[in-house]
């Protein structure tokens, strides 16, 4: 922040350069104090509203993810460190997260994920929830989205929409690198199979939107999820 | 985290979510300002470099943020820092090619306070984008801008010889005639997808 | 519009004033990129009008506390700084009140910051005035232009939800015009309401 500043005050003519001298003192005083005190109110502001947001974050979270994972009653975070799943201690803001989540006796129901990618309008943000026993993705819940009102946000409530989200199979192959059947979008009542994304009629692109995003990113995390169901299980002991 | 590709920001940031007509960012030179052709044009080129130099001001000062781990200090050191930094730009301008500080020159001071400049950085740390999609989405948004203005002052030029009522002349007219555009952008949504 | 008694008539006045006769954005023509931007619904318009009003309150006051000691030169420096401060502050209040409107909301939040209608008001007002008057002249305006983000936000939500504040207010049979909630529908609703005032001016004007 210091940086810039000096250079400018040399532009200034400089008629009596005692006076200026003592003017461009008080100038930078002034600034500086103002500096301070902007500093001091904005670092208290933040230590005091700082608990509370992350608590409303937290519940936010974890009530999005409880969504999207039905019969979850806890949950855990886990990032990725070469092919293995870590139980994630403290914050990482930069890490992809695996949620795993527990069911009342502590059993693995389920593992919520964060995807996105570009929709209609602009990046679309969503959490998905997959079920290791269904092999299938088992809730979705759009985060973000500037889909156009009344057209593509109904990806947020049309019913028809949200019933493919209930079990859509991402079942790997027989090595459990990849999905056998990658997701994809199909028109309005042309669904005949489970891996399949029936469309809404009039939001074509937002649909196909969604599908895309789990696509890519189920093809990613599915086969990861597989291959460390031990340690997702283990997580909470 | 982000992987889209630089062109699709460029898209994306000029045509489908263009900074005037549809995220209202640099309303006010927009209505003010718009009224020639060649003005706007030049006003487009100042504004573009300018957010040039302040996103890649940005992108940096949000590194030594992060690094810091100061979050609550993004705002009031963006608004400092792309201020100095214009104002630094303009008399270097001024001294090694005055040429261009004639074209540009005049638009310079007003710009730094233009909420698109301010946007256009909160938005690129926001949306956690690299220093190439930072630039590719700082150039979008100087196109976006050059085109909405270019537009407007097309239309304004041709409605100075129209015979409209006085009660709609002024700032009423030219909203309704951005509310237009701004339909007409509408169908530039889904390009992106 | 002085109905109150004689004395206090010049401090109510100052009051009074930025809600009809100097309203920021349908006189004055300023801070329209907030209005446009947020209003697509009753709770935002009003969550932005309040944000906006804090902000122009606190740094009125100090502008005004501290006017005497601030050399020339660096006053606009000075003013936004203080701005910048206040608006950092009640982006952390807004997050920690309510994570929906702060989600709602977005960058328009921090946007506050480069509203014309703030550094305006320390610039025109608070750096010339005493403590008491600037007070009531942000919380004039402050309300002022919260009425103007009211006006375009009930509009808007109404005609493009047919809801109020989330209430719905016509039948099930009622199309929403979608296009009011969407960037087009800002420019049209604030576009009108500049005619409607307009008309009444001219209206006004050919009376007398």
């Amino acid at each position: 922040m210091n940086g810039p500043t000096p250079p400018i005050t040399p532009t200034t003519p400089p008629p009596a350069s005692g006076a200026d001298g003592a003017n461009s003192m008080r100038m930078i005083l002034t600034m500086g104090g103002i500096g301070l005190l902007s500093g001091i109110l904005i670092v208290l502001t933040f230590q005091w509203t700082f608990p509370t947001i992350k608590r409303n974050k937290a519940i936010a979270l974890e009530r999005a993810i409880f969504e999207v994972v039905p019969g979850a009653q806890t949950k855990a975070a886990f990032k990725l460190v070469g092919t293995s799943l870590q139980l994630l201690e403290g914050e990482d803001e930069r890490a992809i997260k695996y949620y795993a989540c527990y069911d009342a006796d502590r059993r693995l129901v389920g593992v919520a994920l964060e995807a996105q990618g570009q929709g209609f309008q602009d990046v679309l943000r969503v959490l998905y929830g997959y079920s290791p026993r269904k092999h299938g993705v088992v809730g979705l819940k759009v985060l973000e989205s500037k889909e156009t009102p009344g057209l593509g946000d109904k990806i947020e409530t049309d019913p028809d929409f949200r019933a493919n989200f209930e079990t859509l199979d991402v079942t790997l192959d027989e090595e459990k690198t990849r999905v056998f059947h990658p997701i994809e979008m199909v028109k309005h009542g042309k669904k005949t199979e489970p891996w399949q994304v029936e469309a809404i009629t009039g939001a074509t692109i937002s649909s196909r939107a969604i599908a895309n995003i789990l696509r890519e990113s189920t093809a990613k995390s599915v086969p990861v999820i597989e291959g460390n169901l031990e340690i997702l299980q283990e997580g909470t002991q | 985290m982000n992987d889209v590709s630089s062109l699709q920001i460029f898209i994306n940031a000029a045509l489908i979510n263009n900074f005037v007509l549809s995220m209202f960012l640099g309303i006010c030179p927009f209505l003010g300002v718009s009224g020639r052709v060649d003005t706007a044009l030049r006003m487009g080129a100042a504004v573009t470099f300018v957010m040039l130099v302040s996103s890649i001001c940005a992108f940096g000062i949000h590194r030594a943020l992060v690094a810091i781990d100061a979050p609550y200090l993004h705002l009031i050191s963006y608004i400092v820092v792309i201020a100095s930094a214009v104002q630094l730009v303009e008399m270097f301008i001024k001294k090694f090619s005055p040429a261009l500080f004639r074209a540009l020159g005049i638009f310079l001071p007003l710009i730094t306070t233009n909420c698109a400049i301010l946007g256009l950085a909160l938005f690129q740390t926001n949306r956690q984008y690299s220093f190439g999609q930072s630039l590719s989405f700082a150039l979008g948004a100087g196109a976006g801008f050059t085109l909405a203005l270019l537009l407007m002052s097309g239309l304004r030029q041709r409605l100075e010889l129209a015979d409209v009522s006085s009660v709609v002349k002024g700032a009423a007219l030219t909203l309704m005639l951005a509310g237009i555009l701004s339909m007409a952008f509408m169908g530039f949504a889904g390009m992106g997808g | 519009m002085a109905q109150t008694g004689a004395p206090a008539a010049p401090n109510m006045d100052v009051l009074l004033k930025g809600l009809w006769r100097d309203n920021p954005v349908f006189v004055m023509l300023l801070g329209m990129c907030p209005v446009l931007a947020v209003t697509n619904s009753v709770v935002n318009a009003v969550a932005m009008g309040a944000a906006t009003t804090f902000v122009l309150f606190m740094s009125s006051t100090i502008v005004s506390l501290v006017r005497h000691w601030i050399p020339k030169q660096v006053r606009i420096a000075s003013f936004i700084l203080i701005i910048a401060t206040f608006v950092t502050v009640v982006e952390y209040l807004i997050q920690a009140i309510s994570l929906d409107i702060h989600k709602a909301l977005g960058a328009f939040i921090s946007l506050i910051v480069v509203n014309c209608v703030i550094l305006g008001r320390a610039e025109a007002f608070a750096s010339k005035n005493s403590v008491g008057k600037s007070m009531l002249d942000a919380l004039g305006i402050g309300v002022g232009f919260t009425i103007a983000c009211l006006c375009l936000g009930l509009v808007r939500e109404l005609l493009g939800n047919g809801t109020i504040a989330g209430l719905p207010v016509f039948g099930a049979e009622f199309e929403p015009w979608i296009i009011m909630i969407l960037p087009g529908g800002a420019f049209f609703v604030l576009g009108a309401w500049l005619l409607l005032f307009n008309w009444l001016r001219e209206r006004k004007e050919q009376r007398t």
